[in-house]
């Protein structure tokens, strides 16, 4: 999957740009929102916009670094975890009497520190990122358990999550966008147009020849599982605030609908290959089909079938090409042998 | 080159920080105490007791999770009232019952303007603010099965009251021992909340004049475990060899005494009767070892449920205590403090109806 030698990016005047799968996935989503905004009925208001990117929000700012982490050839599962043990401690702190202007930082200082552990022993101990996450997905969710156990915490004060749910002078513009857009835009920046961006694709295509130009791996590595740490605990801190309610069990199984996002997005798991904004776009077009055809009233189950269908899609389409001439070519030479 | 990236990402993490920062005030729990839960969704329309209940009114049931059988059988209850009352009815739902995951479907049915959301809320508070957005925006939220936050919703409906249960039961007994003898009761554990408040009801019922030749010999607990509530309705029959009935106010306990009772030569002479699930008791009542056990229906739940979202629809009654409405086959109700609706005394199952129910 690495052979492609040279990243790539998104890139102006880039040969087969649209041809490219963050291309297709792109044009892709724009379609579905017009279709969607056309044809299905009460889908295109500013009420409805406003619930999409409510229902996105978590999905998309996780896949920011998590785009970067999966660029290197690493993965971070245990973020969906990371959140339900900000979620629950950010109920802990507020049940204990701290201030929601220092629960709302602690907790994502928190988010952070479990990022830098992850981090710790991905890059210093060099164990597989893959099991260390795994590992730490049931870790930081034991540990939201014992924070919270079963209980809830709900009663934070309305100026928050009412800013959270709402619209910026309850217009139509959600208030959320303020924080999901500049962040967007930073992880943009690092990835596509400084020499860390261009980094991340070195060691995503070849590890040991990224060390060996002088690029520092494992530090870089280590700060990327931070800032995934961090953006969980943001994000812990919004789903909190969104659902006015501090739970131990807030997001799980939200990790792998980020991965197949960013997959979906074009971003290759084993590294060296993708780009954000076409993770953007995979993030976009899955809750666009969730959101239409529910309103359409697709039960839950077909809405995992379509999913699931999609993403298997993105994987394979990619590949047809080459996997259809191996095969061709294998029942040549077998037809040549007989 | 590296020190760029890590500026970069240092700032990146800084900027989260700062973000969250933007206040340095001090919301705490004791200062947001006062400030309330919320917008008020309810307006203070008046009720008009004589409205005819709309035809077409799209309802929309929101049960806990799908395929969970218990709540298709509250929904098949909704479903069929929707129907009687000419409307239109709906079954949506997540597939995991976490906090979190019924908002969106709220969310579509606001988009879709239903009139009525029925809905089992998995969290009461999570709920709440989708919720409210549906009421703001005219649609009426009645819940079932698990309340939501009372200024979320407009009307809950309450499947049985304590004082309810507590009365079936004695009543049950009453009937059972043929007006007197010893009685026991099978309970699940000696602090379980629900199993206590019934208890207790039903002691101050049997303390009542027609109860006055029943006597209550012992209670012991099962602790909800199959085979301890078995070996407890043994040791109940070997030490009071009198004893005309075991009431057990727990599904595992009344299954469990039913099945030593109905493979002892007890049975015949002993009767079972509590709260127990018609599935797991077909076969004790079909032989004869249980002639009588109750249960709220929850096919009647959603029926009530359907019906009382039809009449707030209609402007026949908004939640305020008091007023009244008319629920097809069920009878008429009376909303309650805090807009409660309570469905009624439990549904009893006997040999004869056994075999409509099927949960």
């Amino acid at each position: 999957m690495s052979d492609t030698a040279a990243p790539r990016g998104i890139r102006r005047g880039e040969l087969g740009k649209l041809a490219s799968w963050d291309g297709i996935i792109i044009v892709l989503t724009v379609l579905a929102l017009v279709v969607a905004s056309l044809a299905v009925p009460n889908f295109g208001t500013s009420r409805n916009y406003t619930f999409l990117v409510l229902d996105l929000m978590p999905i998309l700012l996780i896949a920011l670094p998590m785009t970067l982490i999966i660029v290197t050839g690493e993965i971070d599962l245990s973020v969906a975890s990371t959140l339900g043990f900000t979620s629950a401690l950010m109920g802990w702190f507020w049940n204990n009497g701290l201030s929601i202007e220092m629960i709302i930082p602690l907790c994502i200082v928190i988010g952070a520190v479990l990022g830098a552990f992850n981090g710790f022993l991905v890059t210093r101990l060099g164990l597989p990122s893959l099991a260390v996450t795994i590992g730490t997905l049931a870790l930081y969710r034991g540990l939201a358990l014992v924070v919270l156990g079963d209980g809830a915490v709900a009663d934070f004060p309305f100026d928050y999550t009412g800013w959270v749910t709402g619209t910026i002078g309850g217009g139509s513009i959600p208030n959320v966008l303020l924080l999901l857009i500049p962040l967007a835009i930073v992880f943009g920046i690092v990835l596509h147009a400084t020499p860390v961006g261009r980094a991340l694709y070195a060691m995503g295509a070849n590890d040991k020849a990224a060390h060996f130009a002088g690029i520092r791996v494992e530090r870089t590595k280590f700060w990327l599982y931070v800032a995934s740490g961090a953006v969980a605990g943001l994000v812990g801190v919004l789903w909190t605030l969104r659902y006015s309610s501090a739970r131990a069990d807030n997001g799980s199984g939200l990790e792998l609908a980020v991965v197949a996002a960013v997959l979906l997005g074009g971003v290759s798991i084993f590294g060296g290959k993708g780009s954000l904004p076409g993770v953007l776009a995979g993030v976009v077009l899955l809750a666009v089909l969730q959101n239409a055809l529910r309103l359409q009233d697709v039960s839950g189950q077909a809405l995992n079938i379509v999913t699931g269908a999609l993403l298997v899609l993105s994987v394979l389409l990619p590949n047809i090409v080459t996997s259809l001439r191996t095969t061709w070519h294998r029942r040549r030479l077998r037809q040549a042998a007989a | 080159m590296i020190r760029t990236h890590h500026r970069l990402l240092t700032a990146a993490t800084a900027s989260l920080l700062v973000l969250g920062l933007t206040a340095c005030g001090g919301t705490t729990k004791d200062s947001n105490e006062s400030s309330g839960g919320g917008p008020a969704g309810a307006g203070a329309a008046s009720a008009d007791p004589n409205a005819a209940i709309k035809e077409g009114l799209k309802i929309a049931f929101l049960p806990k999770q799908l395929n969970n059988p218990y709540s298709d059988v509250e929904t098949s209850g909704g479903e069929a009232a929707v129907k009687e009352l000419k409307g239109e009815y709906k079954k949506v739902g997540p597939n995991d019952a976490s906090a979190s995951s019924q908002v969106s479907y709220i969310n579509t049915l606001i988009q879709q303007q239903q009139d009525v959301i029925v809905v089992a809320a998995n969290d009461p508070n999570a709920v709440c603010p989708s919720l409210n957005q549906a009421r703001q925006a005219g649609i009426k939220v009645v819940t079932f099965d698990s309340d939501s936050a009372q200024e979320c919703r407009d009307a809950f409906i309450n499947q049985a009251t304590t004082q309810g249960i507590g009365e079936s039961l004695a009543k049950m007994a009453n009937e059972l021992a043929g007006g007197e003898g010893e009685i026991a009761i099978l309970s699940a554990t000696p602090n379980a909340t629900n199993q206590n408040a019934w208890i207790e009801v039903m002691k101050s019922e049997l303390a009542k004049p027609e109860n006055s030749k029943l006597k209550l010999v012992k209670t012991v607990y099962g602790n909800d475990d199959d085979q301890k509530s078995f070996q407890e309705a043994q040791g109940l029959l070997q030490s009071y060899p009198n004893l005309k009935v075991i009431v057990s106010p727990t599904t595992v306990g009344i299954a469990a005494a039913s099945r030593y009772v109905s493979s002892s030569n007890y049975k015949g002479k002993v009767a079972i009767t509590g709260l127990g699930l018609p599935n797991q008791m077909r076969e004790y009542v079909k032989d004869g070892t249980v002639k009588k056990f109750a249960l709220w229906n929850p096919a009647d739940i959603g029926f009530l449920a359907a019906y009382a979202g039809a009449a707030l629809a209609s402007g026949k009654i908004t939640s305020a205590e008091g007023q009244k409405f008319t629920a097809g086959k069920l009878g008429d109700y009376t909303i309650g403090a805090d807009g409660e609706i309570v469905l009624g005394p439990p549904t009893e199952f006997t040999a004869e109806n056994i075999d409509q129910f099927n949960f």
